[in-house]
């Protein structure tokens, strides 16, 4: 067995991505906020750790949504 | 007039993508090729049903300043007040105890750290989950086998103060352990302070010290020993589902079963939130509180959306850990002193809010009802604003 389980291929883990700097300043535009409004993603989830992201960064998440299908949603990542 | 080709109305479906979510996009597209295959669809036609397909889903969009909150709480109350009340219940073929109801329910909102009756259901990787037999030996591996397990009787020689373990054979043979190993557990686990001695199938152990009270405290400890398997998980059933077989495990150790090699690390979950939230993270918590709570309505033959149960778990989710709904939660955390202080405890709140020196902005629905103006929901929800230079202008 090679190192630690990544938390991403799990069937209960959806896809994190991080934004880049265009991207992030298109969605906070678009949704008119501060990036500490959306939702929060500690840097200690075991996720954020697989993909790297450091706390500042905007995740983007989609999900299978029993619902619409495919939904896109943002995380911010802070410190804890 | 001739219709469209299949090829045009997949080009033109996903010109919606964006404005209208994916789950649509596709019902649109099937229904429409469905139909074009009976009877041809004009250029026109098309058109037509994809910008009424997109003022159809705008129309059925929560509107603005609706409490969704509110109707998410009655909804889920409602059946609520229709589900058993009672704790336990086997749950048929697997012999195991799983909380069931409205006990379930409330465990769920509380997260607490460990709910009543945790639960893993261990899937395997190829090789196992086809073969009993090597599902049942990978079984053993996760088992948790302490002391107490495997001895017939436990004396305390009072005379030579010290323990005498007598070792079943036949158990120990069931658990794949031998006396020497067990003794080699025993005395690593308790450290240099004490002497462990095989004796045949007697184990001896001695301390030190030596006093009764020493003796006692020993004994409890020796008992709970792990031999072997993982951390908490105290029972495990084999069983057949679908074409493999799967483990299912009373007491919960996520991280633990990742360990073992040959489980399917990618299915494998447990119904204790706080450990996926630990091991998977915030985002797979908010799909376990979703499924977990779906789960326990369904099986009590209840059907509520499940778009209320997504709200609460994101609710729950929000800011990157799980939070109960409750006064150590999400209500504890109301940014209003009044709102606060109208749930629980309201002499603390204020109290405290005094001290700190707090402001209330009044922006909440309860706090502007205990004050007596109108409330920030649906038509409230919006204000008046106005230039100064224009006023008495035509």
């Amino acid at each position: 067995m090679g190192g630690e389980f990544d938390p991403r291929r799990h069937v209960l883990v959806p896809k994190h991505e991080i934004l880049s700097e265009e991207e992030v300043k298109e969605i906070l535009a678009r949704y008119r906020i501060k990036p500490s409004q959306l939702p929060w993603i500690k840097s200690s989830d075991p996720v954020v750790k697989a993909i790297g992201a450091n706390p500042g960064d905007i995740l983007k998440i989609t999900r299978e949504s029993p619902t619409a299908g495919k939904a896109v949603v943002y995380r911010y990542v802070v410190k804890g | 007039m001739v219709g469209v080709a299949a090829e045009t109305i997949k080009a033109e479906v996903r010109k919606l993508d964006g404005r209208v979510p994916e789950s649509v996009v596709k019902e649109v597209e099937s229904l429409l090729l469905k139909v074009s295959k009976k009877k041809a669809i004009t250029h026109e036609q098309l058109q037509r049903v994809l910008d009424a397909t997109v003022k159809s889903y705008l129309a059925s969009l929560v509107e603005p300043g609706e409490a969704v909150g509110t109707i998410a709480a009655q909804s889920i109350g409602e059946p609520g007040t229709q589900m058993t009340l009672r704790t336990f219940h086997y749950a048929g073929v697997a012999e195991l105890n799983v909380t069931l109801g409205l006990p379930r329910l409330i465990e769920i909102l509380d997260t607490r750290r460990t709910p009543s009756a945790a639960l893993m259901t261990v899937y395997l990787e190829r090789p196992y989950a086809e073969n009993k037999e090597k599902a049942r030996a990978l079984a053993q591996e996760i088992e948790m086998t302490t002391v107490e397990d495997v001895i017939s009787q436990m004396e305390m020689d009072l005379i030579n103060m010290q323990l005498v373990l007598s070792l079943n054979r036949s158990r120990l043979r069931q658990k794949e352990l031998t006396p020497s190993k067990v003794a080699e557990i025993v005395s690593s686990e308790l450290g240099s302070k004490t002497k462990v001695v095989l004796d045949e199938t007697k184990l001896r152990i001695k301390t030190e010290g030596g006093s009764l009270s020493e003796l006692r405290r020993l004994a409890t400890k020796v008992r709970k020993i792990r031999l072997r398997g993982i951390k908490d998980v105290t029972k495990v059933v084999v069983k057949r589902e679908g074409n493999e077989y799967v483990i299912y495990t009373e007491g919960s150790n996520l991280a633990g079963v990742f360990r073992i090699p040959g489980v399917d690390k990618r299915r494998t979950t447990t119904n204790n939130i706080r450990e996926i939230e630990e091991v998977l993270g915030i985002e797979a918590a908010r799909n376990a509180i979703i499924s977990e709570m779906m789960e326990t309505l369904k099986e009590q033959g209840l059907e509520v959306d499940i778009r209320h149960i997504m709200l609460v778990a994101d609710i729950m989710t929000a800011n990157g850990e799980v939070r109960q709904i409750g006064r150590h939660g999400v209500s504890g955390e109301k940014a209003s002193v009044l709102a606060r202080a109208a749930f629980e405890i309201t002499l603390k709140h204020l109290l405290d809010a005094c001290l700190k020196g707090e402001e209330d902005k009044l922006e909440g629905v309860v706090e502007n009802i205990i004050t007596g103006n109108p409330i920030p929901l649906g038509t409230g929800a919006v204000r008046l604003a106005m230039q100064g230079g224009n006023i008495g202008r035509e």
